[in-house]
């Protein structure tokens, strides 16, 4: 619990980004993201919208659930700038931006931005999902402004 | 008048050991815990067979800490021990201790309870061969899968997402929350124990300190140490009979929310307040000093509007006035805090409102202290515990 992670190494030795490892209760999640396909659980017996993954709905403590594809959409609801390496694999990113999306259905996600510059990343901003494909097995759910910034 | 609580003032702290704190390196985390319960025993006047409860809040160092209260009981050679835990709900947990030994205590599960925290997260340049984990604040990188994929690392980011938040939703500014900074640094110039007492901070230092992730600059952050703290409590006819004058407990209480955090913008005081307060028989004016939790700055800003000592989303003014700094209208940690002396989870304010409520903090104290604030916060303004102390019986 008190390391760093252990960085991958790419195909010159460079490390690269940590991957999710893909537990079960996740794995839809994941399944649909490589069909470029965004879902968040459902609870079939009270309809709550819950991510990331539950087992028994935190509403109702119901165990019968569903994946539902969700709109994509949604607005920046925070952010931060992170400044300090705390991974090797980010060291030539910093300062970047994570974000919080709240989703039009309510769930909320940490998340990131594609071609968004630091500038530009404000609290209200609406975006829309865009995909990653980070290896065979794992695509990654981003977000890009819906209004990107006029391009100099 | 309401009726007086019927455990107000029965419950006291007798003893409070601390040691060397911050870049130290000659112990282990257990050998901090064991020397902060040696340094307790003799501020109290008290020996080791006079312990038979043992309270502990394992810190990083100490890993999963399976059995960690038996192993440092059997560290510490205390025989017969009548109460014993490992507890963990983070930064609230020191306050919890407390409150739990107070309670069985009462119940008469026991007489004496030494509350434990210890930790060891720092490492020497000697250590340092390992360059995959450096110790201090890497310590508290937490890699999860998905936040990690997106570069998202730590309790730093996390916080810092909900002060952007408290920013975005009542026009909080970074000169509020470099007002913290200040003010705590000035507190720890009056503390030669504090780790930066020798070094006074300004805004204009504030914003040029280098950014760790925005909305905090290092100077946001509390200073991750080595060291350990041990409290111990017993009842109050007891204590009257020890060495030091009694802190008496007045009232305590928890409060963990739960719900979204981020949405809310809310930490557990105003609940915790509602069960301490009414069993004190205070109300949040009658409060002479506080001791807030402080991981970053903005944990003292949304901690204070929890109390209701500003309406909430008004704190970054009321800390920018300068009604928490020296001279002000209600001192808040006033040690330097965990941003400007030392991190030990929630021990830190707890053992500067011990000093305080005795009138043994020298230059820092504060003249009037008949009642002192104790708050505890764990993870993302997820728990929460308050206590009220005295000098006084009731």
């Amino acid at each position: 619990m008190t390391t760093t992670p252990t960085p991958r190494l790419g195909a010159h030795g460079t490390p690269t980004k940590p991957l999710p490892k893909i537990e079960a209760a996740m794995a839809p999640f994941f399944a649909a993201a490589q069909k470029h396909r965004l879902v968040v659980q459902r609870c079939i017996d009270c309809g709550a919208l819950r991510y990331p993954a539950r087992e028994l709905c935190s509403t109702c403590l119901g165990s019968t659930t569903e994946w539902i594809a969700v709109s994509g959409r949604g607005e920046i609801f925070s952010y931060n700038v992170m400044h300090q390496v705390y991974h090797p694999a980010f060291a030539g990113d910093v300062p970047y931006a994570v974000v919080i999306v709240k989703l039009a259905e309510g769930p909320m996600m940490t998340t990131s931005l594609l071609d968004c510059p630091l500038e530009c990343v404000r609290i209200g901003a609406a975006v829309e999902v865009a995909f990653e494909d980070l290896s065979a097995d794992v695509t990654l759910p981003k977000f890009r402004l819906i209004d990107p910034p006029e391009q100099p | 008048m309401s009726q007086t609580h019927r455990l107000k003032g029965k419950l006291a702290i007798a003893g409070l050991g601390v040691t060397p704190q911050g870049k130290v390196y000659d112990r282990s985390h257990m050998g901090f815990a064991v020397d902060a319960v040696r340094l307790a025993l003799l501020d109290a006047g008290l020996e080791r067979s006079d312990l038979d409860g043992i309270l502990l809040n394992p810190g990083l160092a100490w890993g999963p800490a399976a059995m960690g209260s038996y192993n440092l009981q059997q560290a510490l050679g205390l025989r017969n021990v009548r109460l014993s835990s490992t507890m963990n709900a983070g930064g609230a947990t020191a306050g919890a201790m407390i409150q739990h030994a107070a309670l069985a205590i009462d119940a008469g599960l026991c007489s004496t309870v030494a509350c434990v925290f210890s930790d060891r997260p720092l490492k020497s340049p000697e250590e340092h061969t390992n360059v995959k984990n450096n110790g201090g604040a890497s310590s508290y990188v937490f890699p999860r899968g998905l936040d990690a994929a997106h570069g998202q690392f730590g309790m730093n980011a996390m916080y810092a997402m909900v002060a952007r938040r408290h920013m975005h939703t009542y026009g909080t500014t970074q000169d509020h929350l470099g007002a913290v900074a200040v003010t705590q640094r000035h507190w720890a110039t009056l503390n030669s124990a504090a780790q930066f007492h020798d070094r006074p901070i300004t805004l204009a230092d504030y914003h040029a300190s280098r950014w760790v992730v925005e909305p905090f600059h290092i100077l946001d952050c509390c200073l991750v140490s080595n060291g350990g703290v041990a409290v111990i409590v017993t009842k109050a006819e007891h204590a009257r009979t020890l060495r030091k004058p009694p802190v008496y407990l007045w009232g305590m209480g928890q409060g963990h929310p739960g719900g979204d955090i981020r949405e809310t913008l809310t930490s557990g005081a105003a609940l915790a307040k509602a069960t301490a307060f009414p069993m004190a028989g205070i109300e949040t004016t009658d409060i002479d000093v506080a001791e807030l939790y402080d991981c970053y700055t903005f944990t003292v800003l949304a901690t204070l509007e929890d109390y209701g000592f500003c309406p909430k989303g008004e704190s970054g003014p009321f800390v920018s006035d300068g009604h928490t700094g020296v001279g002000g209208s209600l001192p808040v940690n006033t040690g330097g805090g965990q941003l400007s002396s030392s991190y030990m989870w929630g021990m830190t304010p707890i053992a500067e409102a011990i000093v305080q409520a005795r009138g043994e903090a020298g230059a820092r104290q504060v003249p009037k202290h008949d009642v002192v604030l104790a708050s505890g916060n764990g993870g993302l303004l997820s728990t929460h515990t308050t206590l009220v102390l005295s000098p006084l019986p009731s």
